[in-house]
């Protein structure tokens, strides 16, 4: 397209009366503005106003720790939507379910955006992970931001995990049936677990009830996992994140030596 | 380090403004993966079974499948171990390793040479113990927690004779307490192999000066953590190979 002719309709857009109302003044590109879209901005403001040309390249982070945080803001958005019209209850958890799919307006869809996305800030946690790993990331003065990291990986297992007894159905119960079950072979703690007899530990008394509110899973389970999964872990997580990421503006971007 | 940078005024300054280098780049793959996330989900439905039924158990249940390494184990150690022992470990074992780490070579770069060993441990205790545990959970075990191949039916009767045993019976032992104490000497004497085994590998591979830099501390918590981490093979080995189901036997606890 003929340059002239672009920049005379950028020119018509932005030289009138309206634009101006709206937004004051053009944005000029100098060095001033480019750091104080960053400075002023709060969200931006996670990053420092410069950044070494070799950490920006995708090559370097596979944009991995960037995506992880995407992905869970996917689920934080799309989850409550899934809220309004969930209820922890064994009567109605199913049926809210179906309701969902079938009835709300996107209901469907913000399921399944939930459900993958948090399966795939999983793969992306551990890539992330390994690239952190491969480029030696962890090492001084980084190695407590590797222990945030380490437990920022937990609580995405956890999240995702107590999520999954949600839908109240087959596989859901089931699947964190066994998963739970290790609880029960806790030594000392679970009642299955080695030593249980000298703590006194019994099948409603030990690790495993305590994460289920009870001997077995039930009603009492589906509460507890709702709140775990809707307020407790993402608060949590929600909190490390800013720890993490207030720590990697803090110690700087990880980078060969000049 | 950035501050570090400034100071030195050092010639090449390499730094590009985060407006928009980095922002631009962000927003890019971010709309990318947004659009291939809302593909995916407007064509895969997530599963929604019927209503859950305590008195009806599945075979086989299966754990989510991020979990299926451990519920892999499973197969090879009682609960206790492989269900919390195991993955504390795996969890310490990951914390510790900016400490335990005492190379300052390949920090903020990708390179293979100056740091192999390193790089191979993780590769072998993520991507082959981790990763091909949960790919065996996932798609090789049927009911009963049986081995089939993906394409195979799942056939909930299928027999498998159950012939494993343990080693001290296997190796002729019948007497309880001869069997433990030997149980015991076993175990014991495998950890000792390792770490000292461990020990002469790296003062041939990386030499004296570095075992007095490195310590005995970090060098006996790297040791054990190997030792454990070789615990899973080595009894894999013995099961699939020699059908040994424990090692160790007691009323309290099974290895
Ligand atoms: C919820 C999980 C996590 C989120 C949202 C997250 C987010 C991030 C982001 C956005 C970065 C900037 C660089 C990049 O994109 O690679 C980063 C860097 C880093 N992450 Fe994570 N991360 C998470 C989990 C982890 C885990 C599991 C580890 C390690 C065990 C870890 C260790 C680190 C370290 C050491 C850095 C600094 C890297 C450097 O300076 O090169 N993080 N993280």
């Amino acid at each position: 397209m003929d340059k002239n002719l672009f920049d005379k309709i950028k020119n018509d857009i932005v030289e009138n009366q309206v634009w101006k109302a709206i937004f004051r003044h053009g944005y000029e590109d100098t060095p001033r503005n480019r750091v104080l879209m960053v400075t002023a901005n709060v969200f931006l403001h996670l990053h420092p106003a410069k950044v070494r040309r070799h950490g920006v390249r995708m090559r370097f982070t596979w944009c991995m720790g960037g995506l992880t945080f995407f992905m869970y803001l996917v689920t934080v958005v799309t989850g409550i939507y899934l809220m309004f019209y969930y209820r922890p209850v064994a009567e109605y958890a199913y049926a809210d379910m179906k309701y969902l799919e079938f009835d709300m307006p996107f209901g469907m869809l913000m399921r399944n955006m939930h459900r993958w996305s948090a399966h795939a800030m999983i793969v992306f946690v551990w890539l992330h992970m390994f690239r952190v790993f491969l480029t030696g990331s962890y090492k001084p003065p980084r190695e407590f931001n590797w222990i945030v990291g380490v437990l920022l990986l937990v609580l995405t297992l956890l999240l995702s995990f107590t999520g999954y007894l949600l839908p109240w159905d087959q596989l859901s119960i089931w699947a964190v049936t066994v998963g739970s079950n290790m609880a029960r072979a806790t030594p000392l703690l679970g009642n299955e677990g080695p030593f249980a007899d000298f703590v006194g530990a019994n099948p409603i008394y030990d690790a495993r009830a305590f994460l289920f509110g009870g001997g077995e899973i039930g009603p009492h389970t589906l509460l507890r996992f709702y709140i775990l999964h809707c307020i407790f872990i993402p608060m949590v997580a929600s909190i490390l994140m800013a720890v993490h990421f207030w720590r990697i503006r803090r110690d700087g971007f990880s980078g060969p030596s000049l | 380090m950035a501050e570090a940078a400034k100071e030195k005024k050092l010639p090449i300054d390499d730094k590009v403004h985060t407006w928009p280098h980095l922002v631009r780049l962000e927003f890019l793959v971010a709309l990318f993966v947004m659009v291939a996330l809302t593909l995916w989900s407007i064509t895969i439905d997530a599963p929604l079974e019927e209503p859950a039924n305590p008195t009806r158990t599945p075979n086989p249940s299966k754990a989510p499948w991020y979990f299926l390494g451990l519920q892999e184990m499973l197969v090879y150690f009682d609960p206790w171990h492989a269900g919390v022992v195991l993955p504390s470990l795996i969890i310490v074992g990951l914390m510790v390793i900016p400490f335990i780490d005492i190379n300052p070579k390949g920090n903020g770069y990708y390179c293979f040479k100056e740091r192999k060993y390193e790089i191979l441990t993780f590769i072998f205790g993520f991507h082959i113990l981790w990763v091909v545990m949960i790919i065996i959970g996932t798609f090789f075990r049927g009911p009963g927690w049986n081995l089939f191949w993906p394409w195979q039916r799942w056939d909930p009767h299928k027999v498998v004779a159950l012939t494993n045993v343990d080693l001290p019976y296997l190796l002729g032992f019948r007497d309880y307490w001869i069997s433990a104490v030997f149980s015991l000497i076993v175990i014991g004497a495998y950890f000792v192999i390792t770490i000292a085994g461990f020990y002469w590998w790296v003062l041939r591979v990386k030499g004296q000066e570095f075992m007095e830099r490195w310590g005995m501390v970090r060098f006996t918590i790297t040791a054990v953590l190997v030792a454990l981490m070789l615990s899973l093979p080595a009894k894999m080995f013995l099961r699939l190979v020699f059908n040994v189901k424990y090692i160790l036997v007691t009323p309290w606890i099974n290895i």
